[in-house]
Order: structure tokens, then sequence, then C-alpha cells
């Protein structure tokens, strides 16, 4: 195994975690990666009925999904007005008489996340909350731009103000083994990102196994991923139990072997409470309760906040709510 | 704990499931239960305690059934199988039917109930159980509709008495009356004492669901009641799960009792796990494993066999888990792990754990001050030879070992007296699929463990019983062959003069491993022919010469491996050879019978080989409907070395009759001719000679069936005694059977002209059927 890299630990802003520098490609490690696909299913299929979070638990657990959560907003019709408002949804996402009744004060997401030109907008708008700017970039989502203008643009987002850059891999180095490659591309964009923290987008909708998405995922940590990403929303199936599981277990086993620890965001088609329930209790059995909290684990979502305001007000007055009172994002 | 706090320590916190309907439920009855016999509850009498291991609570009161209860309940099943087994299908399928609905319907109260009966966690009895439960009746409404269109010739046995273990106390009902009540059969079952309430919840629906009084009767006690039922004349047949001790002397106490009997004993069976697996997947795999019920499954994988090169890994890997394992209230729906169903079971566990050698690992979560329980447990560096290696623990504890080579991991998989299941992980389907036959077991999981369906045969070899439960094996161990028999039992000529042939002497030997042999007594027996005279010396076998023809067997093993086509081949060959020959076996049979039937025996006796030969290569496993995306194959495979007690009626047709199927299917066979008739079967071997069958394949050997059953059917190498002798020598064979669990097969006074003495019945004794699940898949 070759875990020669720099033992030079560079601090993430706000934590004290940290930042993966990256090991060397090691093809022996990415070799020797299986994944059943059938017995993976099975545990994916049994973690909801296994865990069961109820009451004050409940609600407190749906806060934590709120933290980690990347408020985001992706859209070809996207205009600086929407943007506004999606950052003061991402400052209160709870309205204040349900925070009150909770006991707590300051609940905020986890990110806002938007395409670059909407990053102005969005760092001006967030200035002294505290909520970091995350773009997406390298020719998302198809990523099949000339590389050099991939760079390029993780390099205009950072100076735009993004803390946080969302790259996409080149789904054809999965595809075709080409794992050399796909090193170097990761590579790259980490050193573009300079200190703006590198979520990699696996598009894991089109790797076609599971055995390519725990491969891929490894490499992308041995490249310098701080966060490994499913998807850009935008395939046709996004963020599945089975793919989160896979790629949990490559975070936990790149863990144990070089001693860092890589965020998880399953990004797309997470929209009900009951489901981020289900995926915060895979993170804290396969990743521990470390990983419950938004250094390590965000939710690529745009629905599912407004489930949980619902189930939150539900939890706090026993009549069950309607999405019209609830403040839009 | 405040939302605040608990932000800090993102626990689960506690998410009981209410017991409150089942509490009702139980206060309905005054928390006191009789039996339910002839469609009614009787009324509490000889109360023992009904305890929830989880806290020490006593839920019920039961009934402890007396002789007269027994009785009782086995006339009324007596009673109503008469209109049962004869009514229209179509109205039993209905009964299941509604069975399965009224399960359904009911399907929380039966799992709070089985949880606080038997301490399993709430989501196994939610998830798992019932849901199995029900299946296995739908399941059944089915067979009971459609099986007379696939199984001809087979009918119900009659009563059948069930005896039931705790550690799932519904699903075993459900495995166990099910296949019973669609086949025609009625039933007097006794669920295991400790868990006996859903049991009686079920006998409460029943009335609902339309079945007729006395068709299913429920007696509750503890190991006595088992044993009037399993003694009691009026029952046809026992079915039993349960230990392997207690299987044994139910196999000896119904010996020569004419009982049908089938047997799920226990297990030590093996996890595989080699270099190429989904590591993480076999873990968890693991945790469903020998985790699941507290590991108080006959089939768990409780025997961990490691590829050496990742032994650490995997052991590191698989203590990770077991920290997180929620070990508690069975009733809380976040618990992995509940209460050990009884204090002697956890006294036996702590007991077998605290003589270990090996390193013992427990989890490291917190248990309940209060119940009865165990943490999760991991013991290594043992080797095969230590005692955990090879007892049944039935516990949350696996043990570990390491192989080479997958080779090494199959012996060591068989390395053991059990055969119910085991688990190979691996991604390589060469590997996989390879090693499935090789390992002696009735179930085998790739990739995947404890999978069950009603759909697919769940049951053991070696001492891990015989049956099959599930599936169309499953029906046929309630069902039995309907065949005509000899109205004149064969006449046994025991009187001789000492007249000698003026023939010049002719030598009959034994044949053993493919050679002609002296007995090893050096002692022969006169035999005469129909009219008294002598007509030659056939050798006394003994003890030694049944050893020596079971080491030939097992040198011929290859046989089993081989393919059909050229088993067919080679019984071809034996009835062309036999074909040239007819005429001077036609001959002696008529010499020796004083008929004139020679010809005709010798003709079917050829025609049954041409049968066999047939069958060969067409006796096809299959696949069945399991609800998981793969295929639950269904494999027949020989069942060994089988030692056959020949008739001494139609001495040539009786002995290919019982030979080819049994060579047919892969076995090795020693046939055991009576001296009355044995001159054929010794002329026999020397077509045996000139038919190019492999030495040890077949082994004639010729004596006194009383004086050998007893060695032939104790020998520990020996899979299967099939006896078509006198019901002495029944007797003796299903006792001795008793010591290694073998199967048995005794009839007697077949008319072996018959079609029906033909096919399916011997072919389905002659293989052993073992079920393997692939899951497949990748995407």
């Amino acid at each position: 195994m070759a875990t020669k890299n720099s033992k030079k630990l560079t601090l993430l802003p706000k934590a004290i975690i940290p930042r993966n520098t990256g090991v060397d490609l090691d093809l022996d490690w990415v070799s020797s990666i299986q994944a059943n696909t059938s017995a993976i299913e099975r545990r994916a299929t049994t973690i909801a009925s296994r865990r069961s979070i109820k009451k004050q638990y409940q609600a407190a657990w749906l806060i934590q999904a709120v933290r980690c959560m990347d408020l985001t907003t992706l859209s070809g019709d996207d205009t600086i007005g929407r943007v506004k408002r999606l950052c003061a949804k991402a400052k209160k996402p709870i309205s204040k008489t349900l925070t009150d009744k909770l006991g707590l004060n300051n609940v905020k997401v986890g990110a806002v996340c938007v395409y670059h030109d909407m990053i102005e907008t969005a760092v001006s708008k967030l200035t002294g909350s505290g909520i970091p700017v995350a773009a997406v970039s390298t020719g998302f989502p198809a990523g099949l731009s000339p590389l050099p203008l991939r760079i390029a643009e993780i390099e205009y987002s950072v100076s735009a103000g993004a803390s946080e850059i969302d790259i996409v891999i080149s789904r054809r180095h999965v595809l075709t083994q080409n794992w050399g490659d796909l090193y170097d591309e990761v590579r790259s964009f980490r050193k573009a990102c300079g200190s703006a923290h590198i979520k990699t987008i696996l598009a894991t909708g089109e790797l076609g196994t599971l055995r390519n998405v725990a491969r891929a995922s490894a490499v992308c940590m041995m490249a310098g991923a701080d966060f490994i990403k499913t998807s850009t929303g935008k395939e046709p199936v996004n963020a599945t139990l089975p793919v989160s599981l896979v790629m949990m277990r490559a975070i936990r086993e790149y863990h144990e072997k070089t001693g860092f620890k890589i965020g998880y965001k399953p990004a797309g088609g997470i929209s009900k409470a009951k489901d981020a329930l289900t995926y915060l209790s895979l993170v804290k059995e396969e990743l521990g309760d470390q990983w419950l909290s938004p250094d390590l684990f965000r939710f690529g979502a745009s629905s599912l906040l407004g489930d949980i305001e619902r189930q939150l007000e539900h939890y706090t007055t026993g009549v069950y709510s309607a999405s019209y009172r609830h403040a839009m994002g | 704990m405040s939302v605040k706090e608990i932000l800090d320590s993102m626990d689960y916190g506690v998410a009981p499931e209410s017991a409150g309907e089942a509490k009702k439920w139980l206060l309905k009855h005054n928390s006191s239960f009789g039996h339910f016999i002839g469609g009614a509850l009787t009324s509490p009498k000889h109360g023992f305690k009904s305890v929830n291991p989880s806290n020490g609570e006593a839920i019920a009161s039961l009934s402890q059934a007396t002789n007269k209860d027994v009785n009782k309940a086995v006339k009324a099943a007596k009673n109503a199988f008469k209109s049962w087994s004869a009514v229209n299908p179509h109205e039993r399928a209905k009964v299941l039917y509604s069975i399965a609905r009224l399960l359904q319907k009911n399907s929380r109260l039966f799992s709070v109930l089985e949880t606080i009966d038997n301490g399993k966690p709430i989501r196994e009895s939610r998830d798992i159980d019932i849901p199995l439960a029900q299946r296995h009746f739908y399941y059944h409404a089915g067979i009971a509709q459609i099986y007379k269109s696939k199984i001809q010739n087979m009918e119900p046995i009659g009563v059948c008495g069930q005896i039931i273990p705790w550690n799932f106390p519904l699903l075993m009902l459900a495995w166990k009356i099910a296949p019973a009540l669609a086949a025609g059969n009625t039933v007097v079952l006794k669920p295991a004492e400790y868990t006996s309430l859903t049991a009686l919840l079920f006998a409460e629906i029943c009335s609902e669901a339309g079945v007729p009084d006395g068709v299913i009767n429920i007696i509750t006690g503890d190991g006595c009641v088992g044993e009037m039922l399993v003694n009691h004349p009026d029952i046809a047949k026992i079915a039993f799960t349960g230990s392997t001790e207690v299987g044994r002397v139910i196999r000896e106490k119904t010996a020569g009792s004419g009982k049908s009997l089938t047997l799920e004993l226990g297990g030590k069976s093996p996890f595989i796990v080699f270099d190429d697996a989904d590591l993480d997947s076999a873990v968890e795999g693991l945790v469903d494993a020998i985790w699941f019920n507290q590991g108080q499954v006959c089939c768990a994988g409780s025997r961990l066999l490691i590829h050496e090169s990742i032994e650490d890994k995997f052991h590191k890997k698989i203590r990770n888990r077991m920290n997180k394992l929620r070990v508690g209230d069975p009733l809380d729906k976040s618990v992995d792990m509940g209460a050990i169903v009884d204090k002697s079971q956890l006294t036996r566990i702590k007991n077998l754990v605290s003589e270990t050698e090996g390193q013992v690992y427990y989890a490291e979560c917190e248990i309940p001050k209060k119940g009865l329980y165990y943490k999760p447990t991991l013991i290594t560096g043992l080797s095969p030879s230590d005692k955990l290696m090879q007892e049944e623990i039935f516990g949350p504890v696996l043990v570990s070992t390491t192989f080479r080579t997958p080779k090494e991991a199959c012996d060591l998989a068989n390395d053991t007296t059990y055969g119910l299941a085991a688990s190979i992980w691996s991604e390589n389907i060469n590997l996989a699929l390879g090693l499935a036959p090789k390992i002696k077991a009735g179930v085998v999981w790739v990739n995947g463990t404890n999978m069950f369906d009603a759909a697919i045969g769940f049951g053991g070899v070696k001492e891990s019983g015989f049956g099959r439960e599930g599936g169309w094996d499953g029906l046929k161990s309630y069902l039995k062959h309907s065949i005509n028999f000899s109205a004149n039992k064969a006449k046994i000529k025991q009187s001789h003069s000492n007249q000698a042939t003026v023939n010049l002497d002719r030598t009959a030997k034994l044949y053993i491993g493919g050679k002609q042999a002296r007995p090893d007594g050096g002692y022969s027996q006169k035999v005469f022919d129909a009219t008294n005279n002598y007509a030659g010396h056939v050798p006394s076998s003994n003890r030694k010469d049944i050893r020596n023809a079971v080491e030939a067997m097992n040198k011929a093993s290859n046989w089993s491996t081989s393919s059909g086509h050229l088993r067919a081949q080679i019984i071809y060959f034996m009835a062309e050879n036999l074909h040239a020959r007819r005429e001077e076996f036609s001959k002696r049979i008529d010499q020796m019978s004083g008929n004139k039937s020679g010809k005709k025996e010798v003709e079917f006796s050829i025609r049954r080989l041409f049968s066999y030969a047939a069958w060969a290569d067409k006796f096809d496993g299959s696949i069945s409907g399991v609800p998981v995306r793969g295929v639950g194959l269904t494999m027949r495979e020989a069942v060994g070395n089988i030692i056959v007690f020949c008739p001494s009626s139609e001495p040539l047709l009786s002995l290919i009759s019982c030979i080819a199927p049994a060579i047919a299917m892969g076995n090795r066979v020693t046939a055991i001719s009576p001296f009355v008739g044995s001159l054929t079967a010794t002329d026999f071997y020397q077509v045996l000679e000139t038919s190019d069958i492999p030495p040890g394949v077949i082994n004639i050997l010729t004596g006194n069936h009383l004086d050998l059953a007893p060695h032939a059917s104790s020998h520990m190498d020996v899979n299967a005694v099939w006896s078509f002798s006198e019901e002495e020598v029944t007797k003796t064979i299903e006792f001795e059977a008793a010591k290694n669990i073998k199967r048995t097969w005794c009839l007697k006074n077949i008319d072996w002209f018959d079609t029906r003495a033909e096919g399916e019945m011997f072919l389905d004794a002659a293989t052993e059927t073992k079920s393997v699940w692939i899951p497949y898949g990748e995407g």
C-alpha cells in the first residue's frame, strides 16, 4: 500500500479534521475492491427497518439533516432573485416558531450550491452567516469540456468566492478502467481548488456497476477528494441506498488505511424526511457518529427541506402539517 | 432528553413497540390456557408458567398435557382424517388460504406475542418470522389446489405428530402444519414449553379460517408430552425439529413402529470467506448468520472459515461490526439482538464459552442488567479439534479458523457430524459454484445466508437429520407411496435334505471391490432348491465383510461425480450381458422357485435395467420460484454409500430393482442377499464383472439379515440402509440407524412386477436434495 504521502496536514476552514492530502495511486488496492450487488442491496433494504428514530430523537435527527443540507438550485432558469430567495431560506430554513419550540436557535443549512454565475450573488447574500457557497464546476453535469477550461472554471469559481467546489469526473475513465487518468484528472482539480473544499461527483447512475462506484470512490480519495458525492442530479438514477452503502464503505476503508476522514454527499432523489433518517442511520452504522455532521456529511437536495419542516411541525403540534405553512426557498 | 442534547449525542433513543394488544389478548384468556383439541380450547389444568425472557415476568400459565389429553387429541385427529383426506383439494386450498389471510390480518399481534414470549427482536418477528409463516400457508394453499396433477401414486399418511422448537415458534408451526394439511393429513402439534403462545393464538384463528374440528390439534407441555406423541400407536408420522440428541431418541423409539419420520436437527454450519469476496458484505452476512435470533438458529453460520491471507483484516472488520450491534429490550424497534430464550440456555452458552482455549472477544455494547442477555461473541485462534469448532453452541457465539486452499475449505466444512447449511463468499463464480456441490449440507447459500422460502426445500444431511420442509420435496415428506404389495408373503424355504447334486461344484463367493472374495469368517451355508435338493454353498458374511464392502464403496467415490451418461452406458451394458445369459438365469430362478416364472423375471429385469439406464441422466433437479433475484436451485445428489437388504422373492428382479436406481443416481451400493435366492445374486456378479462397473460401485454379500443388520446400520460411513426384508430386520435397522441419523427406507412384500416398483419412489430414495441459493446481478 502506497501511503507514503506527506504528513504535512492542512486544516479545513471550520473543522479540526485533518484535510485529505491524497496518496499515491495504488492499483493493487483498487483492483482488490469488490462489491457484491445482491448482498449490498439486502443490507441497504433492511437498514430502514433495523433502526427506528421516534419523537424528540426524530426531531433532533431531522434538524441535523437540515444542518447537513446543501440547499441547491442548478437550473438553466436560475436568476439572481431566485438565488437570493434560496440564500434567505438557507439562513432560516426552519421557522422561528418551530425552532423556539424545539429549544434551538441559529439553525442553518450546510451550504448553498449553485452554478458559477450565481456565486457572487450567493456570497454577498450569505456574508456573515457562516454558510459556505458551493459551486458545481468542471463542465457540470457531463464534464466533457476541454480539461484546461474545466480547470480554469474551478479557478474562476474559487476567485469568485466559492469555498466548496463540486466537480464531475470523466465517467469514461471509470468505464474503461483507466484509473491513472481518473487519478490525474482529480489531482489537477484538487490543485486548482487550492484551499477550497473539493467534492468529487461520481455520477454513479452512469458508472454501470457498484464495483465501478467502489473503485472510482477509492481513486478519487487517493487523488485528494475532501468529499465524494453520488450524482449531479441530472442522471436518470441519482443517490440510492446501495450506492451510498458502497461509497461509505469505501470511505471507511480509506480512513482505516490512511487515517483521513472523507465526507459523503448523496445528491438527488432524497425528498422525504423518512429517507433522510434512513441515510443518517446508515451513516451512523457504517461510518460512525463523527460523520453525522456537516463537516463530513451533506445531503444534496432541493425539496427535502419542505418535508422536514412539515414533520417538525407535526412533532411540535401533534397535527399533520401542509406545505403552504412553511416559507418557500 | 432535549432536542439540543440529542443533537450532541445523536443517539437513536428508544422506539418501543407497544405490547398493549398482546396483553389484552392474554387477559381475554385470563392469561391461562388449555389445549386445542377437536376444535375447542380445553380448560386450563396442570399449569406451568410461560416467562418473558427479556424481563423474567411470567406472562401466562400453560397446561401440561396428560396421557388422556394426548389420546383425546390423537383421537380427534384420527376421526377428522377420514373426511379431511377425502375432501376436494380446492376445499383444503380455501382453508389454507384463509389461514394465510388471517395471519396477515393479525400480523402485528402475532409478532408482538412472539417477541414477548421468545425474546427475539420485534424487527425479526415482524419482518421475518411472521411474514414467512404467512408465505408458507399461501404457498401450500396452492400446493393443496394442484399437487395431484403433479404427484401421482402418493397419498396422505394419516395423523401427524409434530414437535417443534422454541427458536421460531410460529414459523416452525407453519413449516409443519401447512404441508401436512395441504397433503390431506391431520395433525397434533406440540409447541416447545417455553414458547407456546403464538401456537395458541394460531389455534384461535383456525376456527375462523374454517379448519374442520380435529384437523389441527395443539397440545402444550414439556418433552414428556412429545414422548407420548412419539409412542402413540395411532400416529402415522412424526415430524420433529430440535436437537440431534432428542432426534436420536425419537429415531430409536419409533424403530419398527412403521411410523414415517422426518427430523430437522442441529448444525454447526460453515461460513466460508475467500480472499476475493466482498468482505464488508460477508461481515454483514455474518450478522444475519450468527447474530440473527441471538444465534439460536439450527442453520446459523456459526463456524467461520477464513482464507488465511485475510484473517486479521476480516477479524478486525467483524469486531468493528459487532461493536455496532444493539442488544436490549426486544420490543425496541432499533434492537439487533434480544434475550436468550431461557436461563438454562444462557447457562449452557456461558459454560461452553468459559471452557474454551481460544481468544474470546465480546462486543463492546451495553446489555441490560435484568433479563437473559448475552453479548455477541467472537472466538478466534481455534483449530478444528477444539470442542467449540465441533459442538453446537446455539447462541450468539461465532468461532473461527482458517484455510489455505478451496480444497482445504471444503474439507474443513465437511469435518463435522452435522450437515445442515453452508455459506460461501467469493466473487469467483467457478470457485463458489464448484464448491457448492462438494459441501455436505442440505442448503448452500452463495454470497448470502439464512435465506428461507416455502418454495424450496430446507433440511439436512448427516446428523442434521432427514426430510425436507418446503417445496415439492417438503410435500413428499407428508405423503406415502400407494403401491400394490404381494398378497402372499414370499415363501421362505428352510427345509433341506442332504442329497447332493452330481454337478461339478461351483463356489459362490462374495463380490467386494470388483473382486470375488471368500467370507472373512470362513463359513458357508448350504442352499437348496425348490425340490429341496442341494443347490450350492453360499458364503455367510460377517461384520468384517460389511466393513470391507464399505471400504470398497468409499474407494469408488468417483462414481458419484461421474456423468449420468457414463452411468447409463454401464447399466445398458449390464442389461446387454444379462440378456446374453438370460437362459442360464431363467433356469436358476425356476430351479430355486419351482415355478416357471424365470423367463418373465429375467425379461422384467432387463427392462428395469433399461429404465434406470434411461433415468441416469434424466432425474433432474429444479429451479424454484424463490423471492430473490437469482436462482433457488434444487440439486439432486447421490446419498453416498447404500446398503440394501434384498428380499428373497424374485431374487433377480428385486436385486436389480434395488441396485440399478442406486447406481444410476451415483451411489455406491452393497446388496445383501438372504441365503434363499442368493445363488442368483452370486451368479449375477459374473454379469457385473463383464459390464465395466468400476470396482466397489456394486458389492454383493450373502448372509443372515438379522445378524448383519446391526453392523450395516450402525456403520458410521454408511449413508443409507434400505430393507425389503423381514420386520425384525427393519426394527433393528431403524434403531441402529439412530447412531448417526442415517437415512433408512424399509418396505416389505413389494410386488416387484408392479410398474410402480420402479421409478420415482426408488429415485427419491437414491438421492438427497440440496438447495443452493444463488443470488445474482451486477449493477
